[in-house]
């Protein structure tokens, strides 16, 4: 299974996270976002850009409720909020943005 | 969800690296923070290595996941006991060990340190008081 990217190949598990997380780049997750039906805005990269900060930081993918707290923390309370974040991502914040971001499922999803 | 809270101890005694336990622990703890319990961890005889800053891994290939630690505050992970007599023993002190923090929400989201240092006899007592002690 796999992502294709100006002609190259991205292989993803069966869930549709990467394999290679050094394979990650904005083409790819345009294209990722396409297939999870997201049409990618700046607020959705807003998101994705702070779960790549967050996963180089402490080198985990945040659960949702940490990632929404987190986010109302850096990005203030209009987009750190369930409903919106839900909007964004209406799969789920933490695993779609993950996937997105190129990031292994979220520690403490189950 | 239960409104029943227990206190459960995640009981850290192996090095970072070498064997998987320390890594399960870590997982299991960030796992479990999203059912509300009073989650505490403690660290003795090998595993206070696990919480020792500048850690790397580079050569023995396998991924650092020290930063991590530092997440547990966003999980309202807030307590880590370390044992003082482990620490001395390795030649150790608070000082070799990375600073966590968390920010407490009933003060004024005021940062405090996570870790606290505790006397093996001290650490006998706080495992005394607690409902579910899990080993690694």
């Amino acid at each position: 299974m796999a992502y294709e990217v100006n002609g190259n190949i991205v292989e993803h598990d069966e869930e549709g996270y990467i394999i290679n997380l050094s394979d990650w780049s904005k083409e790819l997750a345009e294209v990722i976002a396409k297939s999870e039906e997201i049409e990618m805005t700046d607020e959705h990269w807003a998101v994705v850009n702070f779960l790549r900060d967050y996963y180089e930081e402490y080198q985990i993918a945040p659960a949702v409720r940490v990632l929404i707290k987190a986010i109302k923390k850096e990005l203030g309370p209009e987009v750190g909020n369930n409903k919106y974040m839900y909007e964004l991502f209406p799969y789920g914040p933490a695993k779609q943005a993950c996937k997105i971001a190129g990031l292994p499922k979220p520690t403490g999803c189950v | 969800m239960s409104d029943e809270v227990k206190k459960f101890l995640y009981v850290n005694r192996k090095a970072p690296y070498g064997s998987i336990y320390a890594l399960e622990s870590l997982e299991v703890v960030l796992i479990g923070a999203a059912f509300e319990q009073e989650v505490s961890l403690a660290f003795l005889d090998d595993g206070v290595f696990q919480l020792t800053k500048g850690q790397d891994t580079k050569e023995i290939g396998v991924k650092n996941f020290s930063p991590t630690y530092r997440a547990l505050g966003d999980y309202d992970v807030t307590k880590l006991y370390v044992e003082e007599e482990s620490l001395k023993e390795r030649g150790l002190g608070i000082d070799d060990l990375q600073y966590l923090t968390y920010e407490d929400e009933d003060d004024d989201y005021k940062e405090k340190p996570s870790i606290k240092v505790v006397s093996r006899k001290e650490m006998a007592d706080i495992m005394a008081e607690q409902d579910i002690i899990l080993s690694f």
